[in-house]
């Protein structure tokens, strides 16, 4: 059975495209069962990056998939065709590694990937192949994330902001957040460190009341500004004074505004941590470059699972071989044992008949470790069809009389 | 069998040592490999250390090489407790490289043989060195942490975060953590110091210099909590008496040959 893979991605489909071939999740596991038919086996993994139908089949199993994407989108083949990536066996194997690692996104290394291939193998009409390729791959992206260092830094200003919080405070649960001015960067910000347990505390304007600002900024741990003033909103004598209150509590200032809110010296004080909009930038530059130099180890890792589901894949060739050359020599055992029947008392039967079990056995060991080991060298079939036929596995004929009888 | 006991132990806590090196240049299998490196040394120190015991007519270690190796096994113990976390790997790149050395220094000082005739028969005696050597290893990972926080916070400040997001433990986590151990380890400073003034009074010696720097290491810690938990005293300053502290254990360690071990 060959593994076909078809798919548009943002390699080179633009977004306009990957929208109208995005499969909400609740209907990829109808796409799937209808993919798969009687007999094969289907996945759909469609994230905002990429869709991709992965088909277990015969011969006919690409031409299905790209009908059924074409259809997806509501466009002709011909149309869609442009954009396509077709990908058999090994390659299709190692491009959902790939994905599954992160390796194919935008971000190199982002998180969300391990979950929407989860939930594709959740919905995929299984069979033994999709199966193994699914857990291996999300095995793969697993080991990656924990032997490399490619899902540690930030990637945006805001995953920028609020992971530099979490390293000052840890667990941001609980942690009060005062958000000054309502710019777009500042609510990104916010949100992602609502995202990890953080509180709201206030939403001020660059206008509000001082006293209330400042006796919120006595207990706030981390400080969002992003207003469109021209003049600053916090001095360091402001936070100075308040620092003073806090009893040596650190505050984390995050100022995202152009031009900036917070007076710089703020960052001078002892217990403030104050970072602007380049600060921010300059860590998620360092993380992405962090991320590419981890690539590259993190390709080796998924190389090594691909090489493991390419020999097991090929394993499974001469498993139908070995399978036949085994019932042919338990047939044949079976048969000579029933014709000395009659000979035999009932200790000396139940002798022979494991004597010869251990006979069989121990001839067939050999050539069935070989025959692996050839599968996994790439020579799986010819040595299969060796096997069938010096042994005449699927042939009609009688089992050979032992010499003598 | 201490030899075949004692290599093992050395071998393992050098190979975590370089792990954790190879682990903060390069995050990943190498960690992984550190924190087993210091599991299987632990063990093998244990099985180091019940032979010992076995073997000593009275208590093994009290010889200023036999307390470096109790030392040792305290620290490493005391790490274990939560160090083998992935985001803790980078203070066993301080502790490691240290818990290596001092096990060569206890062997070169036939700290780590078996057989020993000890002169310390006295319950207070034993008691004493015994609490004594277990806050000074709370210290002593008080202070890792403390070095750990000065560092990490510094690159915070020159706004060089890259390196320790994700990576290290949080500023929060290794200040709280540093306080811990040095609130635990002062109740058995007090204890050790209360069973050495009882011996001494049994004894009817005299008070040595080094006694003195011991109780200055104590109200140098009680003081430490009393600012920490009563006056706030939070971040740097906390982390630089922890690390004051920690200067005036290296001091009493480093005096012991002179006035306690003949």
């Amino acid at each position: 059975m060959k593994l076909v893979l078809v798919g548009i991605s943002h390699h080179v489909a633009p977004v306009e495209l990957r929208e109208r071939v995005a499969v909400p999740l609740d209907q990829a596991a109808e796409l799937s069962r209808r993919l798969a038919g009687e007999t094969g086996e289907a996945a759909c993994l469609s994230t905002c990056n990429r869709t991709e139908l992965y088909v277990v089949d015969g011969a006919e199993a690409e031409a299905r998939a790209v009908e059924v994407l074409a259809e997806v989108a509501g466009l002709s083949e011909e149309e869609l065709h442009p954009v396509l990536y077709r990908l058999t066996d090994e390659a299709a194997a190692l491009h959902l590694f790939r994905v599954a690692a992160g390796l194919d996104s935008m971000v190199p290394g982002e998180g969300e990937i391990l979950g929407q291939v989860r939930a594709a193998y959740e919905a995929a009409e299984r069979g033994p192949t999709l199966d193994r390729l699914f857990r291996q791959a999300l095995h793969a992206g697993k080991k990656v994330r924990n032997e490399t260092a490619i899902g540690e830094s930030p990637s945006s200003v805001s995953s920028a902001a609020a992971a530099l919080a979490e390293q000052l405070f840890g667990d941001l649960a609980g942690r009060r957040t005062l958000v000054i001015g309502g710019g777009e960067m500042g609510e990104l910000a916010v949100r992602n460190l609502g995202s990890r347990g953080a509180e709201i505390a206030l939403v001020a304007s660059r206008t509000v009341d001082r006293a209330v600002l400042m006796q919120e900024l006595e207990h706030a741990d981390v400080v969002v500004s992003s207003t469109s003033s021209a003049e600053t909103i916090l001095h360091r004598d402001d936070v100075e004074r308040v620092m003073q209150a806090r009893r040596g509590r650190p505050l984390f200032l995050i100022d995202i505004a152009v031009p900036r809110d917070l007076d710089p010296a703020i960052h001078e004080l002892e217990g403030c941590y104050l970072y602007d909009i380049d600060d921010l930038e300059a860590v998620v530059a360092e993380g992405l470059a962090g991320r590419r130099r981890e690539a590259s180890r993190a390709e080796a890792i998924v190389a090594e699972e691909a090489e493991q589901f390419r020999a097991w894949q090929a394993s499974r060739e001469v498993v139908p071989a070995i399978a036949s050359l085994r019932a042919r020599a338990e047939e044949i055992r079976a048969g000579e044992l029933a014709r000395a029947r009659g000979r035999l008392s009932e200790s000396e039967r139940l002798a022979v008949e494991s004597i010869t079990s251990q006979i069989v056995n121990k001839l067939l060991h050999l050539p069935t470790v070989r025959l692996k080991e050839a599968a996994a060298g790439a020579d799986g079939s010819t040595y299969a069809d060796a096997v069938t036929h010096l042994f005449g596995l699927g042939e009609d004929a009688d089992p050979p009389r032992l010499a003598g009888k | 069998m201490a030899e075949l006991l004692f290599w093992p132990a050395l071998l393992a806590y050098g190979e975590a040592a370089v792990a954790y090196f190879g682990n903060a240049r390069r995050p990943g299998r190498a960690g992984l490999l550190g924190t087993w490196g210091v599991r299987l040394g632990w063990l093998a120190q244990t099985a180091l250390l019940g032979f010992q015991a076995t073997r000593a007519d009275g208590f093994p270690w009290d010889t200023w090489a036999g307390s470096l190796n109790l030392f040792v096994w305290l620290v490493v113990g005391g790490y274990l407790i939560w160090g083998c976390r992935a985001r803790y790997r980078l203070l066993g790149l301080t502790v490691m490289p240290l818990v290596v050395g001092l096990l060569v220094l206890a062997r070169i000082g036939g700290g780590t043989a078996a057989g020993t005739h000890s002169h310390y028969s006295n319950l207070f005696l034993v008691a004493h060195v015994g609490f004594v050597l277990a806050a000074f290893a709370g210290f002593t990972l008080a202070a890792g942490l403390s070095a750990l926080y000065l560092w990490q916070e510094r690159r915070l400040k020159r706004r060089r975060a890259g390196g320790v997001l994700g990576r290290a433990p949080s500023l929060a986590s290794l200040e709280a953590l540093a306080g811990r151990t040095i609130v635990f380890a002062l109740p058995a400073l007090t204890v050790g110091i209360v069973a050495g003034f009882v011996r001494l009074r049994e004894k009817g010696g005299g008070v040595d210099a080094l006694m003195v720097v011991t109780l200055l290491t104590w109200a140098l810690y009680a003081g430490f909590v009393l600012l920490r938990y009563e006056a706030g005293w939070r971040g740097r300053r906390a982390a630089y008496l922890a690390l004051a502290g920690f200067a005036l254990v290296i001091v009493v360690r480093l005096g012991l040959p002179l006035t306690h071990f003949s």
